[in-house]
């Protein structure tokens, strides 16, 4: 069993976690948020209860999955804490945990990655068929959100912007040995 | 003047559903005799989504990329038309100089794919700044064959080039796109405020009404601007602004018609290049109302205001 306490290891999986413990709780981060009306609570909140040692509250908030990554808050941090890498690393480990409250963003980031792995591109016309098909299949019962996607469909490809043939890189053996190395030694050495 | 060439990471999206910016690009790089030599075999940068999921296999998905363009074309600056895959290629650079034990780790990832990286060997930069600041907006300007006059324009960066690393402007009101804009003969809008605020990003997806709200915001400010287009250099908030500015109307109750330009087209029209050859006509909205806005002759200047007659007169010093 890990005896770090909660706050060390989110430290520990940051590159340059270490500032967090300077944080002085002014809200730069909450009122630079474009995203944060939406959260329920704002960073400065988050680092709050990271402080305390609020695991559970922090894991199942909804707020990394509203950082929309725009770094405002981290320019903005008079401490200079890399509040968005931090908000990463909370979303890493509330899918590890396998626990969130907000699924859609770990369900759209986990095909977009599955396409990455397995041609080394991305590929959006098999992202949006997938996400939906397997996250949001409720969408294809409800007339006004399937008619909405589907409009959304035939007007990307009415204008060219939605290719069906996906690209493959060439040397996929070589992308997918560093790949998997990675998430081995992600495994071994980052959550220990 | 000589060629300059520069080591070139195109982007899934520049392939995908934006190939009017890898295209715009390509035909401005032709007319400014600047050769893009594109890294051989390159992979996604795993946008934002693969940071999401586990840290370490994304930078080593963006480190294989660095590897093969130090490989390849480690004597010149490797150049990116995307804001997000100019963020994550500079910023694992950055962090793999800062922390050695990441560093370290990334590497024996690459090692068995057989590459190596040693940060700092290539330098990672955004089309823009490369266009403004090696060419330079007055270079430009000498080039420019149809200005463009009567067009105001509103200049919008987005986030992820002015932040995290204000790497060539400032992070809160980067100018090098609004100089760029004036060289070309355009207006450029003077109140448009929201110029780095966010597009939303991926939020279309999972959030739709925070992301609708971004963007509302965002068209309504270039509105109140006055401005004919919004300029961009980013392939995604091109496709936020563009492609849901419809469902935003609709949500909003608003019938804004504001087409989202990227700064490639633009300098492609002032350089006498066709619409057809700079990818116009991907776009939702519809650009040609802002392309027939250009006019052959520079608008007469606004005359300054004088003070009117029946306002109170000026205290006069005594003689």
């Amino acid at each position: 069993m890990n005896t770090q306490t909660f706050f060390d290891r989110v430290v520990e999986a940051t590159p340059g976690g270490e500032r967090l413990s300077r944080c002085l709780q002014c809200g730069s981060c909450g009122g630079s948020c474009p995203s944060g009306a939406d959260m329920d609570h704002t960073p400065r909140g988050i680092f709050a209860l990271l402080d305390g040692g609020f695991e559970e509250d922090v894991l199942s908030s909804n707020t990394p999955w509203y950082c929309v990554s725009c770094y405002a808050c981290t320019t903005r941090c008079p401490q200079q804490i890399p509040i968005t890498d931090i908000m990463y690393t909370l979303k890493q480990m509330a899918i590890h945990r396998g626990h969130y409250e907000h699924p859609h963003a770990a369900k759209f980031s986990e095909p977009f990655i599955g396409f990455v792995e397995q041609r080394g591109r991305s590929f959006e016309a098999g992202l949006a068929t997938r996400y939906h098909l397997f996250h949001r299949p409720r969408d294809f019962f409800q007339p006004m959100q399937f008619f909405k996607m589907g409009m959304m469909g035939a007007n990307m490809m009415r204008h060219n912007r939605l290719p069906l043939r996906p690209k493959t890189i060439r040397e996929l053996d070589e992308l997918q040995a560093i790949l998997n190395e990675a998430k081995a030694i992600a495994d071994q050495e980052v959550y220990a | 003047m000589t060629k300059k060439t520069y080591a070139y990471y195109p982007g899934c999206s520049l392939q995908h559903g934006n190939h009017a910016y890898g295209v715009s690009t390509e035909a401005v790089a032709r007319q400014l005799d600047i050769e893009l030599v594109e890294i051989d075999d390159w992979n996604c940068c795993g946008a934002t989504e693969y940071m999401s999921i586990n840290r370490l296999p994304a930078y080593a998905l963006i480190a294989r990329n660095l590897a093969r363009a130090a490989n390849e074309n480690g004597e010149h600056d490797l150049v990116v038309p995307c804001s997000a895959c100019f963020l994550n290629l500079h910023k694992t650079d950055k962090q793999m100089k800062e922390f050695p034990e990441w560093s370290e780790k990334i590497n024996r990832s690459l090692a068995a794919g057989n590459l190596q990286y040693e940060p700092g060997t290539i330098k990672v930069r955004h089309w823009l700044e490369a266009i403004t600041t090696d060419f330079g907006s007055d270079n430009l300007k000498t080039r420019v064959k149809r200005p463009l006059y009567g067009l105001k324009l509103a200049p919008y960066y987005g986030c992820l080039v002015a932040r995290p690393d204000s790497v060539f402007d400032s992070t809160e009101q980067p100018t090098v796109m609004d100089d760029m804009l004036a060289a070309l003969g355009a207006e450029v809008t003077t109140d448009f405020s929201l110029k780095t605020f966010c597009c939303g990003g991926h939020m279309t997806q999972i959030s739709e009404e925070t992301a609708l709200g971004m963007i509302h915001q965002i068209i309504h400010n270039a509105v109140q601007a006055g401005a004919d287009a919004i300029v961009t250099l980013c392939p995604m908030c091109q496709l936020n602004l563009d492609v849901y500015q419809g469902y935003a109307n609709n949500l909003f109750e608003t019938d804004y018609e504001m087409p989202i330009m990227f700064f490639t087209q633009v300098i492609g029209l002032a350089m006498g290049l066709s619409p057809k050859e700079l990818g116009v006509g991907q776009e939702f909205v519809s650009m040609q109302p802002a392309i027939k806005k250009i006019q052959d002759v520079p608008p007469p200047k606004p005359k300054s205001e004088r003070r009117p007659k029946q306002a109170l007169p000026m205290p006069v010093m005594p003689e």
